[in-house]
């Protein structure tokens, strides 16, 4: 068994590729072994910004020797068939075997020698290698089929044991030769084999195992902090991030100027570390210090005085700068830069980010003074959401995007806006992914909702929905918004009722950017179909722009060229359908992430006529409680016999037991009675037992309480096994007979009324 | 050299003039600045149009740079509306690119022993040249001195073979090596004898002032539309005519009025997209049409290339 090792050496590889390169290496490596024959324990993987290296320790020699065999065509086949399998096989009629009448050919292959396989294997993994961008350079590339690599190619190492594997890939030669630290160690350094490779690399100043690195950083890093009284606010990223730049990292404290901590502490921790890639510091009061860490890759002359020095003059000016973004935009209110939104285009069929913050605000407004969002109050709200986006034209947001939301929230306390609108302006943009905080004030939760909602819906009114993997205006990320903040908050949402209020006055506002018009004009027509949201409305002709709010005509045009640049925004129902459907869709892919049975979710969900959202969830926890208890898997196994007899006697199972109930109690079954002499005493017990729980089961639900219709349910357990033990459902009684089959499918009617159970497995 | 520099760090003139020695022992013709505003050495046509084809090409220039969003009236010490980049093209790209460059940061007297010279991931690409390439940012103890690019694409087209670029941020190293806070404190010359020398404060302060008040209020915004319709309209009339240097010169005269309208605020959102599209097809037009009156001739030279 002998160990190899491959590096390849390249100028410098960037930090956040080299992750995904050890993981291509790693299967490109296993990939060629495999088809080869080789078998592959534990790999050793490094990468440095110069190297991507690879050890399989305990290879074989040589493949083993295989013998294959074939079966050919019948001995009596005719010529041709014999013909074609010597063919395919490259073999003679007389090393052919016969058996029982069958040709077969037996092949054997010879062991290859592994150093041949992976003479052939590493120009393979090179030229196969994907990288995220990859690029040609010198000579080479005036041709183009050159090769590509991330960063120039500079140098190949492949030692089997001791001895050199000869392959060449581009016109690089392997060979035992590579090179140290940069500036350290600049000259060639010879390696023997694969088991003194990291350590001589180490002597030549590079730790070339980037785990290594990243735990002297990480404690190098803290312990500077701490030898100055401070505490290393930790960031697992820039860690890695700093391994994937240095080759002999150095962790070194700096301190700034003490003044800039006026700036926002979140300002100065991005600052450092997106453009500096340092890490930040707080005192012992857990607040932010004016130290920072940066990660130096030499060991320099002078203790690193120098570049310490350096580093925080770049700083300096880095932050100098963000201070100035913070006086220059404090000296504009929010409102003031809110106007300059009109500016941005929002998207092209959707208008400027002004038109959005108009529909936001009125939307919030509308959420709060319909009580949708409680105890909100409908100004702030609206407050709130006019100025929730005006930091988009700030220079810092424009400096450190990221920053959106936050910057808002301080500039507004700043400038002394209330608590509960500068913390709507922060947080309006949560959740952002999945984990993020969940708004919980009221006023929050409106601005938050609303620009989510907006953004849903205003895309599906102009077609814009996601499709397969595409979602480009990350529909699915706002709809889980939508939904985490509803559930949370326990929020009655009713989507359907929703969607298609705050479709209408959206869609209008989406039409009304397609037409030239005047802006005060535009603005009394939406407040009219804003107002008519909650009553009535009735659009007479679209073509020709009356426009009706509440059955008065707010607007009348007949402009024919005008009408041509509407956009059709389809069918009002048809498209809240297709949101609220969405919205479905999203909550039971989110529910099953969160560990919920799919086949419940189903069972709940496949019942149709529920639109709050958050009583569907109710009900989907109280199924799933209940399908934990005795009564309920009992209860499931009767049903599903119930349902295989109604189905091989071809009964329809009763959708439900809305509307046919009330009937039913007259006549125990819709168009069916029985003398009670015919009856057996099972079948009362039945017959009880559903006059109780029918309506027992419906009321809860109506009343939302899932608990107690799982309870009603629960009772028919006992009379539907007593049910299926003491009477034959096929009764040569063709009368008793259909009044039995009537009885189930009464009772899974009654089932279904709480849940399709149907779709529940087990 | 490298001791002299440690004993007495070089002057602004001295370090160019450095890097000028340098380069040219190493193979460049050390051009001049070409005479047209530009926003960057890229635009120098020693970069666009020689960028592309099969011929090697090694030069190496300073550029004064203009960039009129950046003007600052003089009162910032790090930003300024004209400054000077220093710009090596080596085609094809050396294997040794790095190496020859980490040679020229020690010449300028930058001890990599004693400072932490890094290469940090920067993709360079400009939309309004339809250029793209890869390569870093090269960081001295945290801060940007060069772009170093392998350019992938020019005009919209692959660069065949591929050239080297460095452009150095010439002011930035200066303050870097002579460790000063403010540009305007920088030595540019050293005196000599009875001669003063002057800081680069003497020499630009004024023009920072003059610069930035004209670029944000004064320029007239109807004459810097109208010019650059006129230079639109002239750099596609001389592509028609086959004298893509002279459409070059358009395009580039057109990218410097767009970058003023910019400055004056006047480009909507909206717009600057429009705007930096037709910047773009200028230039890609001028590429094209300097390929196709040298392709003859490449191909000829070089056997087997093709576009």
């Amino acid at each position: 068994m002998t160990d190899f090792l491959l590096e390849l050496r390249s100028e410098e590889i960037p930090a956040r590729m080299q992750a995904g390169a050890r993981a291509e290496l790693e299967k490109l490596f296993r990939a060629q072994m495999t088809a080869a024959g080789i078998a592959v324990g534990d790999l050793t993987i490094w990468s440095t910004p110069r190297r991507l290296a690879l050890i399989a320790n305990g290879l074989p020699q040589a493949t083993a020797a295989v013998s294959e065999e074939l079966k050919g065509p019948r001995t009596s086949a005719p010529p041709q068939a014999l013909e074609g399998f010597l063919r395919k096989t490259g073999l003679t009629q007389d090393q052919l075997e016969d058996r029982d009448g069958v040709w077969f050919a037996v092949i054997d292959k010879l062991g290859r020698a592994t150093a041949e396989v992976l003479a052939e294997a590493i120009p393979a993994i090179v030229r196969g290698f994907a990288w995220p961008k990859s690029m040609r350079w010198g000579k080479a590339s005036a041709s183009s089929e050159s090769l590509r690599w991330v960063r120039p190619l500079s140098g190949i190492v492949a030692i089997f044991g001791e001895a050199l594997i000869p392959c060449e890939v581009s016109g690089i030669p392997a060979g035992f030769a590579t090179r140290g630290h940069r500036f350290h160690c600049p000259g060639e350094i010879t390696i023997g084999s694969a088991s003194d490779y990291a350590e001589k690399l180490r002597a030549c100043h590079v730790i070339v195992d980037h785990e290594e690195r990243a735990a002297l950083i990480r404690d190098g890093a803290t312990k500077a902090a701490a030898d100055a009284g401070l505490s290393l606010v930790e960031d697992e990223g820039l860690v890695i991030e700093n391994a994937g730049l240095t080759e002999w990292p150095v962790p070194l404290l700096g301190r700034f100027d003490e003044a800039f901590l006026e700036v926002p502490p979140e300002v100065i921790q991005l600052t450092a570390r997106v453009n500096q890639k340092y890490f930040v510091v707080n005192d012992a009061d857990g607040k932010l210090a004016n130290g920072f860490v940066c990660t130096a890759n030499i060991d320099a002359k002078d203790g690193g005085v120098e570049i310490v020095a350096g580093n925080r003059k770049v700083l300096a000016a880095r932050l100098s700068d963000a201070r100035f973004f913070w006086e220059q935009d404090r000296k504009t209110k929010l409102a003031d830069h809110a106007k300059k939104l009109d500016r941005i285009t929002f998207h092209e069929k959707l208008g400027t980010v002004a038109e959005k913050v108009e529909r936001v605000a009125r939307l919030a407004e509308w959420l709060a003074s319909e009580g949708i969002v409680p105890n909100c109050d409908p100004a702030l709200a609206r407050q709130a959401a006019e100025l929730a986006k005006a930091d988009l034209v700030t220079e810092m947001v424009g400096e450190f995007p990221e920053l959106q939301g936050l910057m808002g929230g301080y500039y507004a306390r700043a400038e002394g806006l209330p608590d509960a609108v500068a913390d709507a302006i922060r947080d309006h943009y949560k959740p952002v992914g999945q984990g993020d905080d969940v708004p919980t004030v009221p006023v929050t939760v409106a601005v938050a909702l609303a620009d989510k909602l907006d953004t849903l819906i205003s895309f599906f009114a102009v077609r814009e929905q996601p499709s397969g993997s595409r979602d480009p205006f990350a529909l699915r990320r706002a709809a889980l918004g939508i939904l985490a903040t509803v559930i949370q908050n326990g929020i009655a949402f009713n989507a359907r009722q929703i969607v298609a209020s705050a479709y209408f006055p959206i869609s209008w506002n989406v039409k009304l950017i397609a037409i030239d018009i005047d802006p005060d004009e535009k603005r009394n027509i939406l407040d009219h179909l804003y107002h008519a949201r909650s009553h009535s409305f009735e659009i007479r002709s679209e073509n020709d722009f009356l426009v009706m709010a509440n059955e008065k005509p707010v607007h009348a045009r007949s402009a024919r060229e005008a009408f041509i640049r509407v956009p059709d925004l389809g069918d009002l129902s048809e498209t809240s359908d297709q949101i609220v459907n969405f919205l479905i869709d999203r909550l039971k892919v989110q529910q099953r992430e969160a560990g919920v049975r799919h086949d419940l979710i189903d069972a709940v969900f496949a019942l149709g006529g529920e639109d709050d959202l958050v009583r569907l969830l109710a009900r989907v926890r109280a199924l799933q409680a209940f399908m934990a208890t005795d009564d309920g898997a009992n209860l499931l196994a009767g049903y599903k016999r119930a349902a295989n007899i109604l189905k091989q006697a071809s009964v329809p199972a009763e959708a439900g037991t809305q509307g046919g109930a009330a009937q039913a109690l007259e006549q125990d079954i819709p168009g069916l009675r029985l003398s009670p002499e015919r009856m057996t005493d099972v079948d009362r017990a039945l017959l009880t037992a559903l006059d109780t729980a029918e309506p027992a089961a419906r009321n809860a639900v109506e009343e939302e309480r899932f608990t107690d219709a799982m309870a009603a349910l629960a009772s028919l357990r006992a009379p539907i096994d007593a049910f299926f033990e003491g009477v034959m459902v096929n009764d040569p009684d063709e009368d008793v007979r259909a009044y039995r089959l009537g009885l189930l499918s009464r009772f899974t009617g009654a089932v279904h009324g709480v849940a399709d159970f149907s779709k529940i497995e087990g | 050299m490298a001791d002299a520099a440690e004993t007495k760090p070089l002057s602004f003139q001295d370090m160019i003039l450095t890097l000028h020695a340098y380069w040219g022992a190493r193979g460049c013709a050390i051009l001049q600045p070409y005479d047209m505003r530009v926003g960057a050495g890229t635009f120098h046509p020693a970069t666009t149009l020689r960028s592309l084809g099969p011929e090697p090409w090694n030069v190496a220039y300073v550029q004064p740079s203009r960039r009129p969003t950046d003007g600052r009236y003089g009162e910032n010490p790090n930003r300024l509306q004209h400054y000077y980049q220093y710009q090596v093209i080596l085609k094809p790209s050396p294997a040794d690119l790095q190496e020859q460059y980490l040679g020229s940061l020690a010449a300028i007297g930058i001890d990599p022993l004693l400072h932490d010279i890094r290469f940090v991931e920067d993709d360079w690409e400009s939309p309004t040249l339809g250029a793209w390439g890869l390569g870093w940012e090269v960081w001295c103890d945290g801060m940007e001195v060069t772009q170093f690019t392998y350019f992938q694409q020019m005009g919209g087209f692959d660069c065949k073979p591929v050239a080297g670029e460095l452009t150095y941020g010439l002011e930035r190293l200066a303050m870097y090596i002579q460790n000063v806070d403010n540009v305007y404190d920088l030595r540019f010359s050293d005196p000599v004898g009875d001669v003063p020398g002057v800081s680069y404060g003497d020499v630009f302060l004024e023009n920072e002032r003059q610069f930035s008040k004209w670029n944000f209020e004064v320029a007239d915004t109807d004459s810097l539309f109208a010019g650059f319709k006129a230079a639109e309209a002239e750099c596609n009339r001389a592509i028609e005519a086959g004298v893509p240097l002279a459409a070059y010169d358009q395009a580039i005269e057109a990218s410097h009025l767009f970058n003023l309208l910019q400055a004056r605020g006047v480009i909507s959102v909206q717009e600057r997209a429009n705007y930096m599209a037709r910047v773009r097809d200028l230039a890609k037009g001028s590429c094209k049409a300097w390929i196709d009156s040298q392709s003859e001739r490449w191909t000829q030279n070089y056997p087997g290339w093709t576009l």
